[in-house]
């Protein structure tokens, strides 16, 4: 039998995802490093269906001639560009990397010169971000016109710190950076939601690091996480271009999931077929 | 690149490596003589972040820091 396209997407048409002044029909960002090669990397980013890449800010390699740029395997027509300021451990390098990839992309002419993925690290062996460093830079960085997405721990609290202070959107961490580990601490990113949506739904909440595979992908949506950022889950997965079509999925399920309301989790059982009617005999509890 | 005039070398830090080029070197000139595309980059001169259409005409001096970075894989 032949059912014609049966992607949630097409069957259930969803909003757009809208951060600051950005418009996305996918809700999954991924991540561009990592992967052995880079024509595994542009199959990958190909097979998430997603719309917008986060790339780092590097000193050019001047050394290797022939090693190709990144720019090569990236079609800037269809991917806008998520400059990061990964390796960044104070507020002034932060902002500093952040005005250099701007640069860069705007020279590309590339939609994503605006705005920044904000991350701001506290120490090398955890990679959890500096939470007062991570303001300072990006209160820095709002005043200087970007369009700010903010990566921070799980706290509720500094989450809406971060809101207070600009940012475009907020990224709690499901758990450290490249662990896999999935999220660590759903409560915390329920709160979060909460705080940072309760005044203002459309809020762009997303789930930045530490996914595993799908399944986190499918719970962070479940919550009401609004997208989800990964990189190394696809990228040093056995077979990473499988990998990034089960992400795929996995937002479009786990994004359906939320948008349909899962039932209210019970303590005892619900019979699904009819308790009247049985010709048995019930033993206890009556 | 060919040269008029035999110049007097200088030194500058280049992604936090000593080099020396010629005085009259633009930033222009030293991307092109380190084969680096100026479409893929950024510039930073002593923490100054110089606009591309000054490549051409920003000279540099004895003691300049030059930052040339690109974009490569990240999360």
């Amino acid at each position: 039998m032949t059912c014609g396209n049966t992607q949630l997407d097409a069957l259930f048409p969803d909003e757009p995802l809208r951060i600051g002044s950005h418009s996305l029909s996918s809700r999954l960002i991924v991540g561009t490093g990592k992967y052995e090669t880079l024509d595994l990397m542009r199959d990958s980013l190909a097979a998430s269906h997603s719309e917008c890449v986060t790339v780092a800010v590097r000193r050019e390699r001047l050394y290797d001639r022939d090693g190709k740029n990144l720019l090569d395997y990236i079609d800037l027509a269809r991917y806008t560009l998520l400059p990061n300021t990964a390796g960044c451990y104070n507020a002034v390098d932060a902002v500093r990397v952040a005005k250099l990839g701007r640069e860069i992309l705007k020279s590309l002419e590339n939609p994503g010169a605006n705005w920044v993925k904000l991350e701001v690290l506290g120490d090398s062996k955890t990679l959890l971000p500096d939470p007062l460093a991570t303001l300072e830079a990006c209160q820095k960085l709002v005043q200087d016109g970007f369009q700010v997405l903010c990566y921070t721990s799980d706290d509720p609290i500094m989450a809406v710190r971060l809101k207070e202070a600009g940012a475009a959107c907020v990224m709690p961490a499901g758990s450290p950076i490249g662990s896999g580990q999935g999220i660590l601490n759903p409560n915390n990113l329920t709160i979060t939601l909460e705080y940072l949506k309760s005044d203002d739904p459309t809020y762009p909440v997303i789930v930045d690091a530490g996914v595993g595979t799908a399944s986190d992908v499918a719970v962070a949506f479940e919550l009401g996480a609004d997208a989800v950022l990964l990189n190394t889950a696809i990228a040093h997965a056995r077979d990473p271009v499988r990998m990034a079509a089960a992400m795929y999925h996995a937002t479009l399920a786990g994004r359906s999931a939320f948008l349909a309301g899962r039932i209210p989790k019970r303590l005892y059982a619900q019979a699904s077929s009819p308790e009247e009617g049985t010709i048995t005999s019930r033993p206890f509890p009556q | 690149m060919q040269r008029s005039k035999k110049s007097r070398m200088i030194t500058i830090q280049f992604n936090g490596q000593s080099k020396q080029i010629d005085d009259d070197y633009t930033i222009d000139e030293l991307l092109i003589s380190a084969g680096v595309p100026a479409k893929f980059c950024a510039v930073e001169l002593n923490l100054e972040i110089v606009p591309k259409h000054e490549y051409r005409l920003q000279k540099l001096k004895n003691g300049d820091a030059i930052e040339v970075v690109t974009l490569v894989g990240g999360g």
